[in-house]
């Protein structure tokens, strides 16, 4: 998603006018309210006016007269941090303490769009890097307007002030932030305002401990699972029987016997499926349990994925579109080579938090509150299936128990389903998908197949690339298509191979799109989840073949990108590459570039009675300027586990369009026994913050599989592992 | 009719006797802590103590606690070692989406009460049943030595004093 659109290069002085900001006066002395003007400066709300109450939703920041600062989030906070790091933006420039700020999840509204994709939404690891202007100038206006409020109950000028911790002052006098705010927001606009320059940072790239980590502690953060009867008089709980198949249809099924099961309050009929409402999730599952559906199955899935991997590997014998154009025909003429397939499975997004979504019709009013990476696409949908106008439509974001990509889905499924149950039960409704409702609920990672033709001429230098890669558009049929496919490209189904950092004679990439009737989407960086292990794992054959050292390898096609050549290096170094290790263990290593960052993984393994055991990952990232550095490492560790837990376990298969996976005990992950330590270092500078939460998944699976063929000469190309198939 | 005590008060109930513990905490209590995460004790997230034992919620069916002592994520911090875990989480900065965090923190507070000290592998025995799909989980562990009285691993420093010229 990260190509849609280029980040803009920020300026050092900004001028936002009354075109785009809008100082709201908030009524009766409730504190300075920086939003941003609906009316004038965003297109998509062109018949909204803001409110004026301290509670309104258009605003960024909120000064109450105690001095708490609130920071309206734009993003979904899922775990990657953006309730800590998007108050550090504003923060930064406001001078305020940063132990008086709270920060809120922001409602569905137009002026939380993402400042680069136009609508409010939470991918591509951008959250930072597209609110980095944004948020900076939000902080630096109020800044400005209270230290202005000051000058005038001083009667100083304004350039006599300091800001220090939330407190103003000039030649002895002293006013905090919240003795000021009333007179501040009764001030215009500033005209202007001059954000700092890096090196006078003082909060942004220091460690920062996460603001929302108290709640999460004991309990009282509330998930978009933990709305109550207390939150939402006469909410019910419902669950839905899906179809067994992706697209089959009900035919007939026994309402009767289920409605009269205790605590069942409604049976209703969805186009894809039966829900049962109920008092209780035991209620509802008691009844669900209970009911018996005749399917229609002639209209659903019949995929397999034992003859698709057949099917797709016979595709990727043959050229399909061209994604990269190089010479295909320089592989005739290579000295040594490598032919290699590589098959990657569908895979869950298995959030801890399950997918659910409240919605409460009333007249002509719907209101949602869900957790949600595609507020306005939510927004939206509920608003069609409602059948009330978009304006009419609600929707509160709530925190998520994770989502990696499973809740930016361009159908809105788990919402449009939520509001279809509202609508016909005529209650408030709480939908709760079971784990596995939500394993057998399709929108996986694509499966696919690579094939790579690869050979070194005479001199040990790649001479030749062909690579094929075949599987499902993620994007084909979305509002998205327009955008991100080109000339039946989907770029998120080449991203990793098409755009390589590796400067390599004649490669040539072609993409063949297939249609299997699975429903895919997105998962923790996209197209490089696959792209990456292929490239990487490649080029480690290839240096192998050349009889090279990997990390010397790969420098040499890297000269024209020095990010990634130093963040390879660096990880090299921390990793100790080259020194000798204990006998029976070996070191892989990866790099890869996604989501305008670089991150390289050095692991250490070792095969002990066909068990595989990691004993060290040495990770380093270039992730542009570091806003806050406990953020960065967290997310890099994450990203390791996620692409550790695909690597060795991840795999749903479907016979005869019936998903084979249901919980963690099929669908295993992996557990803290099995974790080894990760060590993080962070490639300084950097003018703007790039990608965090995505970037460290790509090269984790390719840096073990080239431990492993250290170790064992065995190249795995199968994804998930058999480490069995090792110690054989 | 079932009787227990949930968190100090005692409670009678006349809920289907098979329904989970979860669920009774969760919707007829309304103690929301407590998480859903995979209904069959694979993942830990729903973890609370009956009687001081760690205890996955989703399998425990309420007639089996009868007469029990049930404590959840939203009082363990009323208890010296539940609030040097919580304390140890925050300082470790833990969490990151957080929803299987309570049940990490209860299993962690069952083991720290049994096991002052606990090595490296009798904290993965006690902890690798709650599943982390962020990956927290070595954060977990020094989170875990910390509150066991351990030095903190990677301590974060507190943020700055910030000074801007207008």
């Amino acid at each position: 998603m990260e190509k849609l659109f280029a980040i803009p290069k920020a300026p050092i002085v900004k001028k936002p006018s009354r075109r785009d900001f809008l100082k709201v006066s908030a009524v009766a002395g409730s504190g300075l309210v920086i939003g941003f003007n609906l009316s004038l400066g965003n297109k998509m709300a062109a018949a909204q006016a803001p409110a004026t109450d301290l509670n309104q939703p258009n605003a960024f920041l909120k000064i109450a007269r105690d001095g708490t600062v609130t920071v309206q989030v734009k993003h979904l906070e899922f775990g990657q941090g953006v309730m800590t790091s998007l108050p550090m933006l504003v923060a930064e420039e406001l001078g305020c303490d940063f132990t008086k700020v709270r920060s809120e999840l922001a409602p569905a509204a137009p002026i939380y769009a993402h400042t680069a994709f136009g609508m409010q939404m939470t991918g591509g690891s951008t959250s930072v890097a597209n609110s980095w202007d944004q948020l900076r100038t939000v902080g630096a206006m109020a800044r400005t307007m209270l230290v202005s409020a000051a000058a005038q109950r001083w009667k100083v000028d304004a350039s006599t002030c300091r800001v220090n911790n939330g407190v103003v002052t000039s030649a002895g006098k002293r006013a905090t932030f919240g003795e000021l705010a009333d007179a501040a927001a009764k001030l215009p606009t500033p005209k202007n305002v001059v954000l700092k320059v890096a090196k006078d940072f003082t909060l942004i790239g220091k460690p920062t401990r996460r603001l929302d980590a108290p709640a999460k502690v004991n309990g009282s953060a509330r998930f978009g699972i933990d709305m109550t009867p207390t939150q939402i008089p006469n909410l019910h709980t419902a669950l839905i029987a899906h179809a067994p198949t992706f697209g089959a249809k009900v035919k007939k099924f026994n309402a009767d016997k289920v409605s009269g099961i205790p605590g069942v309050t409604h049976v209703v009929q969805l186009s894809h499926g039966v829900a049962v409402v109920g008092k209780s999730f035991w209620a509802a599952k008691t009844g669900r349990d209970a009911l018996q559906i005749e399917w229609d199955l002639e209209a659903g899935s019949k995929a397999d994925t034992v003859k698709m991997r057949q099917a797709y590997r016979d595709m990727a014998k043959t050229p399909g579109l061209v994604a990269k154009k190089g010479n295909p025909d320089a592989f005739k003429t290579v000295a040594k080579s490598v032919v290699a397939e590589y098959e990657m499975p569908y895979l869950a997004h298995a959030a801890m938090e399950p997918l659910n979504c409240t919605v409460a019709i009333t007249g002509d009013k719907c209101e949602v509150w869900v957790g949600s990476q595609f507020q306005t696409v939510d927004a939206g949908a509920a608003a069609t299936i409602a059948g009330v106008p978009p304006q009419n439509v609600k929707l509160n974001t709530m925190i998520a128990g994770g989502g990696f990509g499973r809740r930016a889905n361009p159908t809105s499924d788990y919402i449009v389903e939520a509001v279809e149950i509202a609508k016909k039960a005529g209650v408030p409704v709480k939908t709760v998908w079971t784990r596995e409702d939500d394993m057998k609920g399709g929108y996986y990672r694509p499966m696919y197949v690579h094939r790579i033709e690869a050979g070194l001429d005479a001199a040990n230098k790649i001479a030749a690339w062909n690579h094929t890669i075949v599987g499902q558009s993620i994007i084909a049929g979305t509002a998205f298509e327009g955008f991100m496919v080109k000339d039946g490209v989907d770029a998120t189904s080449v991203e990793g191979v098409a755009d390589t950092p590796y400067d390599i004679a004649n490669m040539h990439a072609t993409l063949h799109t297939t249609k299997p009737g699975v429903p895919g989407l997105w998962w923790r960086s996209v197209g490089h989840t696959h792209t990456a292990y292929a490239m990487e794992t490649m080029m480690d054959d290839l240096a192998a073949l050349a009889g090279i050292d990997p990390v010397a390898f790969r420098r040499a096609y890297l000269t024209k990108h020095p990010r990634v050549l130093a963040t390879l290096n660096l990880a090299a170094q921390k990793a100790n590459w080259g020194t000798a290790l204990p006998k029976g263990r070996a070191r892989g290593v990866a790099v890869h570039e996604s989501f305008g960052s670089v991150v390289a993984h050095v692991v250490e393994v070792s095969i002990d009675k066909g068990e595989l055991k990691l004993h060290r990952i040495v990770s380093a990232i270039d992730c542009g300027l570091v806003v806050n550095p406990l953020t960065v490492t967290a997310q890099v560790e994450s990203a390791v586990v996620y692409g550790l837990s695909a690597a060795l376990y991840g795999k749903i298969t479907l016979k005869d369009g019936v998903v084979e996976q249901s919980n963690y005990h099929d669908y295993p992950v992996v557990r803290m026994a099995e974790m080894p330590p990760v060590e993080v270092s962070i490639v300084p500078g950097g003018a703007r913050p790039t990608g965090v939460g995505e970037p460290g998944t790509p090269p984790i699976a390719p840096a073990v599989s080239n431990a492993i063929f250290a170790l064992t000469g065995k190249r795995l190309r199968t994804l998930p592992f058999d480490v069995v198939s090792l110690s054989a | 009719m079932v009787l227990l005590t949930v968190n100090g008060e005692r409670i009678s109930t006349n809920v289907d006797p098979s329904t989970p513990l979860l669920w009774f905490l969760r919707d007829n209590l309304q103690l929301t802590g407590t998480k859903y995460g995979c209904g069959m004790a694979l993942c830990g997230a729903c973890t609370v103590h009956v009687n001081g034992e760690a205890v996955r919620a989703c399998v425990t069916p309420i007639a089996t606690v009868a007469g029990k002592k049930i404590t959840t994520i939203e009082v363990i911090g009323k208890s010296p070692i539940g609030k040097k875990v919580q304390d140890a989480w925050i300082a470790e900065d833990v969490v990151q989406c957080g929803y299987c965090q309570s049940g990490q923190i209860m299993s962690a507070s069952a083991l720290l009460t049994k096991n002052a000290a606990p090595s490296d592998a009798q904290i993965d025995a006690a902890m690798s049943g709650n599943i982390c799909r962020c990956g927290t989980y070595n954060r977990v562990r020094s989170a875990i030595k910390l509150a066991a009285g351990g030095k903190a691993k990677s301590p974060a420093k507190p943020a700055a004093k910030k000074t801007a010229k207008a």
